[in-house]
């Protein structure tokens, strides 16, 4: 069988049961010690091996950290975090990269084949003339175990490595950009994330390379109480372009998981990164128990002139989704979008939505937002456009549509805008609606069943975002609305 | 029997609507109901079909001999009934055919048949587009969306074409059609007409019928069957109305 059309078979299979990756693969951890405190940090960072500077950056980001309070402005809800009481740090034992994927424990390419995305298959696909390919750096709690591609890319030019890789092999390229779009200080967890992130992705598209392939990082929280805080930081130099995909899913865990990563990019001159995420996080067991707490910052910088960034994510898992995928459009003409999907069902939270600054002369940006809230759940919409005295000619487009399953959910929109530019043109469009009754009979007078009558038309409500997944991705997101939406009828 | 309605009493929060509803029609038959507003012929389209919110006190409705009234509607889609809505939806982001195959290969699942090819599909689907004069670019949008009503009830007609249903009901699917589309659907209509299909034409008009020329025609009023005829009964009520039928049961 080809390997798209395996994973594609595999992607299917989500559909028996409701949340099969509710399992923990058992290998040893080696964990830092519980709790959080300059030790700790000083750990992490010899653990990796890091060069001074890295240990002082995240040193000083402790010292900030200290003095913050962790925010509350969000329409979510949730009980006090002890950020004493969880591990910071956790690898498996055998610890060192692979040599090639044949030297990964089977275990963890077991893992792998449970969600659905057999690694082995990802090389055969290269192997095939004219097909999509997709490189995998896998993110096995915190240590990349596996590389895929290498080879091609290292051929073009591209840098894809985890970051710790990066920050030993490329340490003046890294130094140069980290920090630079979210800094230490941003807040509370931007702050607590840069003192204890454990590893993530870097990529760095140099000047007039298109990366040759879709570069893809599958995450994957795994031991007991360990937070995730991963770290990534893409860089489209001069005229580059890069599609990034991150993937995501958890084992069911009792205890609330806290994932607080951040997501830096940076578009120079002519430049274009298109960031996709397909999130699907344990959202918490029928009762609202459990399930992780997404707590990401996600913001893009558009330096240069002519950049573009986009944002692309279905959101569908985690307990209590907040985050806000930005663009800061500097450079003049400079383009931001941000396209959205977010499902929340049982008793799952969702505050999501974007910021577009506008700086820079004659910048665009575009927002498509599509909320679906089903079961007991509250969704929101939160963002903001703002056009500064320099971004004359600034334009935006926004759109917000929430659908309504049952009568025991929520949905809210709440859009900020801030034109301190005569010369700005923004436009907001909201419409909120309710899965009917009658479209629900007419779909299954056809002869499909209640829930591929719900997921047909919620992927119907959803398509104007969906369209702008790459390829796998956009099978994978149709097979996870359905998932996420079981129940949520009758 | 293709479908027979044996004394259905149904109720809608705790209104009777159907009361002791019989009808009986035999596959090759093509019958007519018509009736006032508010006689229930809406309400039996949507309880043959299984819609939620009704509650069968009494009765059966069986279609080739299996009873209907326990399965859900896409088990009763499977089985063969189709229903053209009298208010087709929208299906914003959904594109016509992919619906459509989508729908019909879950039909043939559930019957234990192999799924459509789509080289196979796509013949059908131009076959049919070409029998409702419909033009290709229209099923490659999302369905229904932007249709007026006459181009809704067409594509309701099409979609009978592509499903291949033992039993139709149509449901009020000449209102909103002006003559020509009115026309172009009783072709659609009389295409489907054959020996092992059956058909339940519920309208409030002759007109359809002058082109169908149904074999019976059946007057419902006040949640029953009143009165069964030929064609020509159809013609009296058109002159006479149904006066006569709610002062019987008044």
């Amino acid at each position: 069988m080809p390997a798209v059309k395996e994973t594609v078979e595999d992607v299917k299979g989500l559909e028996s049961d409701k949340y099969k990756y509710g399992f923990s693969t058992e290998i040893e951890q080696e964990f830092a010690p519980k709790g959080l405190d300059e030790e700790t940090i000083r750990f992490i960072s010899a653990k990796k091996g890091e060069p001074d500077w890295m240990l002082e950056y995240r040193l000083n980001a402790y010292q900030r950290w200290l003095t913050m309070e962790e925010p509350h402005w969000a329409l979510v809800n949730f009980p006090p975090i002890d950020y004493q009481d969880a591990y910071y740090y956790a690898e498996p034992k055998s610890g060192a990269k692979y040599e090639s994927i044949d030297d990964v424990p089977q275990e963890l390419l077991d893992t792998y084949e449970k969600l659905g995305i057999p690694l082995k298959e990802q090389e055969v696909l290269a192997g095939v003339k004219g097909s999509a390919k997709v490189a995998v750096d896998a993110v096995f709690d915190s240590v990349s175990v596996a590389t895929t591609f290498k080879k091609e890319l290292e051929k073009a030019g591209v840098i894809f490595m985890s970051i710790s890789e990066a920050l030993r092999e490329h340490p003046e390229l890294v130094r140069k950009y980290l920090g630079t779009v979210v800094p230490t200080s941003d807040h509370f967890f931007a702050a607590l994330n840069s003192a204890v992130f454990s590893d993530g992705t870097f990529v760095y598209v140099p000047e007039g390379v298109r990366c040759p392939m879709e570069l893809s990082t599958y995450f994957r929280m795994n031991a007991e109480g360990t937070g995730q805080f991963e770290r990534t930081l893409i860089v489209a130099a001069k005229g580059a372009y890069v599609s990034y995909l991150e993937g995501c899913t958890a084992p069911m865990r009792d205890e609330n998981q806290l994932h607080a990563a951040i997501v830096e990019l940076v578009a120079e001159e002519d430049a274009e990164i298109k960031y996709s995420t397909v999130q699907n996080w344990w959202p918490g067991d029928a009762d609202g128990k459990g399930g992780v707490y997404n707590f990401v910052t996600k913001r893009g910088e558009c330096r240069g002139d002519r950049s573009k960034i986009s944002w692309t994510q279905v959101e569908t898992g985690s307990a209590i989704t907040w985050k806000y995928p930005s663009c800061i459009l500097k450079g003049k003409e400079s383009q931001g979008e941000f396209y959205s999907v977010a499902i929340t069902n049982g008793h799952q939270q969702a505050d999501t939505g974007t910021k577009m600054i506008h700086l820079g002369e004659n910048t665009r940006s575009r927002i498509i937002s599509k909320g679906i809230s089903a079961g007991k759940s509250s969704n929101a919409y939160r963002g903001l456009v703002r056009a500064n005295p320099t971004a004359k000619g600034a334009r935006n487009f926004t759109q917000c549509d929430s659908l309504l399953i049952g009568d025991e959910c929520a949905a809210h929109t709440v859009p900020y805008v801030e034109a301190r530019t005569p010369h700005a043109t923004f436009e907001h469009e909201a419409t909120t609606s309710k899965l009917s009754e009658d479209q629900l009979h007419y779909v299954r007078q056809r002869g499909l069943s209640e829930e591929d009558a719900v997921a047909l038309l919620v992927n119907g409500f959803c398509k104007d975002v969906l369209q702008h997944l790459p390829m796998e991705f956009a099978v994978e997101a149709q097979a996870l609305v359905k998932v996420s939406l079981e129940g949520s009828v009758g | 029997m293709m479908l027979k309605i044996d004394n259905l009493h149904v109720s809608v929060e705790d209104k009777e609507i159907l009361k002791g509803l019989s009808l009986e029609v035999p596959a090759g038959e093509v019958h007519a109901i018509m009736g006032p507003n508010g006689a229930g012929k809406s309400t039996l389209a949507h309880v043959a079909t299984g819609r939620d919110g009704y509650e069968i006190t009494d009765g059966s409705i069986t279609l080739k001999g299996e009873e209907l009234t326990e399965m859900e509607p896409e088990e009763r889609a499977a089985k063969g009934l189709f229903l053209s809505f009298q208010y087709p939806l929208e299906l914003a982001g959904v594109p016509t055919l992919t619906f459509l195959r989508t729908a019909l290969n879950a039909q043939r699942k559930a019957r234990g048949e192999e799924e459509i090819s789509a080289p196979d599909f796509m013949k059908k689907a131009r076959a049919a587009a070409e029998t409702l004069k419909m033009p290709m670019d229209m099923l490659k949008r999302s369905l229904n969306a932007g249709f007026s009503g006459g181009e809704k009830k067409r594509m309701e007609i099409f979609q009978a074409l592509i499903l291949e249903p033992d039993f139709l009901i149509l449901d009020e699917t000449d209102s909103g059609l002006d003559i020509d589309a009115l026309k172009v659907v009783a072709e659609g209509v009389d295409n489907l007409r054959n020996a092992d299909r059956g058909m339940l034409v519920i309208t409030h008009y002759q007109r359809l019928l002058d082109y169908l020329a149904p074999d019976k025609v059946h007057v419902m009023a006040q949640g029953r069957i009143m009165d069964s005829g030929g064609p020509e009964l159809a013609r009296a009520l058109e002159s006479e109305g149904y006066d006569r039928y709610l002062e019987d049961a008044a």
